[in-house]
């Protein structure tokens, strides 16, 4: 029997039969917990600026998302954010709160394999790509910059 | 006797369950096979500080359960086939370091309850062995942080994902004593139809339980009216009725008799979405609610189609597709 | 001081649509967040790099800001004004110098509660 042709069979079957999820409540929900989140941000650079007026822009933005990744990473430790992420979806994963729960997350998990080879090395397990394509990206276009 | 497909064995000296135990976590413990629980966990982590150990804990919990509620002693019990989804499988075999018995340790992901049932009752029915101690366990926990992501990671699960049980069942199989009698077995092949969704088990092994459930029909020379109960391992709803679908179109048809124990463990409101899987799936419904419908005389033949998917991180990272096999175990009440 | 309520509706929408947009990404796809927070990021990177990202800014706020595409412009201003000032060292240092405030805080953070802290079990709601 010509099997790869069961299997490409089996494959459209089994899309076909794929649970159709509702787009609409879990975008709204990430819509919801994405926006509040950026208003949170916001609030930080108002105040931010309103107690430390002679901070430049780059600092204040430093310092908001310094802000955003600790709190995070606090109601990570709690077993809150798990909660959170599993109801906002993306809304919690694309503001920077999701890369501090992607840096913290393992970090935590790991800890009983030992604080070098659970914590250190499996902190990046997630993040590590983000990093590693925010460098490589940054430097290529600096690059670009410097050619043309 | 070997019957001529090389895949089912007839047992003919009635290789005997005396004993069962099983446990469940806390949400199993919510759930509709509630009432039929050995044992009830409340603590997930049994007050270890690993969910590993805590895994290899419940394991041991399980034999010693078993073992007792069999009226036996630990040095009765010949040999322990044992398995579990941790890599290498070391919930078993540090398990079994605490017991000092012979131990033969197996893998066929979520098939291995029934796997060593089959191995277990050809093990007695050809007298190599008289008593056989057959204990599978998962935990949530430990399957999550191996296969998937950390526990505190704000991700949602896909709709199609299953979730890992946290528990486990163990049978005591005897040459002698009274209960339910394994009757056949058919041991799987492993069947890969290309499917390479980690997210989407029940897609994965429900190829793997058609061609073993066909198997078993033929080499048994049953039907499926035969059984009062066909129980297929961790297929979830997805699966269940993509296997009612492709067993539909070989011409065999699943009947209200038909159930998976995936869909059994856990209440319709849980957002488990298509329902438990793990080694401790089909172990836990097994050792609580079949053996307790079988020593009540609800069921009289129950076929368990325990179902695995053979994967691991590695091979799905590197884009393979992912195998599935099933091993079926004929249990039937002694007359 | 000035709290704009402006300032705040224009972050909400904008944040929101950014992760409304990329939900639809995660329910169409089931894309793993390393894929998804690597995707947003590099989208940032290329705005920056053909300039929209500062009018961007401009414009959403911390809409802008917040989500990590804001933390990709980011590395791409600093290597770009790295390049005006510092040539092809300044490149390779203009990246993790403009973040290096963000990223120490999230290594130091996750150190220490990784430290203190025990993952549990995820409990269904």
């Amino acid at each position: 029997m010509d099997s790869e042709k069961r299997n490409q069979n089996y494959n459209m079957y089994v899309d076909a039969k794929l649970p159709k999820t509702k787009l609409f409540p879990s975008v709204a929900k990430a819509f919801l917990v994405g926006g509040l989140i950026c208003c949170f941000g916001q609030l930080c650079l108002d105040l931010y600026a309103y107690w430390w007026p002679t901070l430049s822009e780059a600092e204040l933005g430093t310092a908001m998302l310094s802000t955003i990744i600790f709190l995070t990473a606090i109601l990570t430790g709690f077993g809150v954010f798990d909660w959170l992420g599993a109801f906002g979806g993306a809304g919690t994963v694309i503001p920077i709160t999701g890369f501090a729960n992607a840096i913290v997350s393992p970090s935590m998990e790991f800890k009983k394999e030992g604080i070098i080879f659970g914590i250190c090395v499996k902190m990046f397990s997630i993040v590590g790509p983000v990093i590693v394509f925010g460098v490589v990206g940054s430097v290529a276009a600096g690059l670009i910059y410097l050619i043309i | 006797m070997v019957s001529t497909n090389k895949q089912t064995v007839i047992f003919n000296n009635k290789p005997t369950i005396v004993g069962s135990y099983s446990i469940g976590g806390p949400l199993e413990s919510k759930g509709p096979i509630s009432d039929y629980l050995s044992y009830k966990l409340q603590d997930d982590k049994l007050n270890e500080d690993t969910f590993e150990k805590a895994e290899r804990k419940l394991l041991e919990h399980i034999i010693f359960g078993a073992i007792d509620n069999a009226g036996l002693k630990l040095n009765d019990i010949d040999v322990l086939l044992g398995g579990d989804l941790l890599n290498q499988i070391v919930s078993s075999s540090f398990a079994a370091r605490k017991f000092g018995i012979t131990f033969i340790g197996l893998y066929s992901a979520c098939a291995t309850m029934a796997e060593s049932l089959a191995l277990g009752a050809t093990l007695i029915d050809r007298q190599v062995f008289s008593k056989v101690c057959c204990a599978t366990a998962s935990h949530f926990s430990s399957a999550e942080r191996q296969y998937r992501f950390p526990l505190e990671l704000g991700n949602q699960r896909p709709p199609t994902s299953q979730w890992t049980v946290t528990g486990g069942g163990a049978t005591i199989l005897s040459a002698r004593g009274d209960g339910p009698v394994i009757t056949s077995a058919t041991f799987g092949k492993v069947v890969d139809f290309g499917i390479k969704d980690v997210n989407n088990m029940g897609a994965c092994m429900a190829p793997a339980a058609m061609d073993t459930i066909m198997t078993h029909l033929k080499g048994t020379n049953t039907k499926v009216e035969d059984y009062d109960l066909i129980a297929t391992g961790d297929l979830g709803k997805l699966g269940s009725e993509i296997l009612v679908d492709l067993l539909e179109r070989k011409g065999i048809k699943l009947g209200q008799n038909y159930s998976d124990c995936g869909n059994l463990i856990y209440n319709k409101q849980e957002k488990v979405f298509m329902g438990g899987s793990g080694s401790g799936c089909s172990a836990t419904v097994l050792n609580s609610y079949i053996m307790h419908k079988l020593l009540n005389g609800d069921f009289k033949k129950v076929l368990l189609v325990a179902t695995g998917a053979l994967l691991s991180t590695t091979t799905s990272q590197q884009g393979d597709s992912i195998p599935g096999i099933a091993h079926a175990v004929c249990i039937e009440r002694s007359k | 001081m000035e709290f704009n309520i402006m300032n705040y509706l224009i972050s909400f929408l904008v944040g929101g649509l950014i992760c409304g947009l990329a939900q639809i990404l995660v329910v169409r796809t089931s894309i793993t967040t390393s894929r998804i927070l690597v995707l947003f990021l590099m989208l940032g990177v290329v705005l920056q790099a053909f300039g929209v990202y500062p009018y961007f800014k401009d414009f959403a706020k911390a809409g802008a800001t917040v989500p990590i595409i804001g933390f990709g412009a980011t590395l791409a201003k600093g290597a770009i004004e790295g390049a005006k000032k510092g040539g092809l060292l300044g490149v390779l240092q203009g990246g993790l110098t403009a973040t290096a405030g963000g990223i120490a805080v999230a290594i130091v953070s996750a150190f220490l509660v990784g430290l203190i802290f025990n993952s549990r079990t995820k409990h269904l709601k």
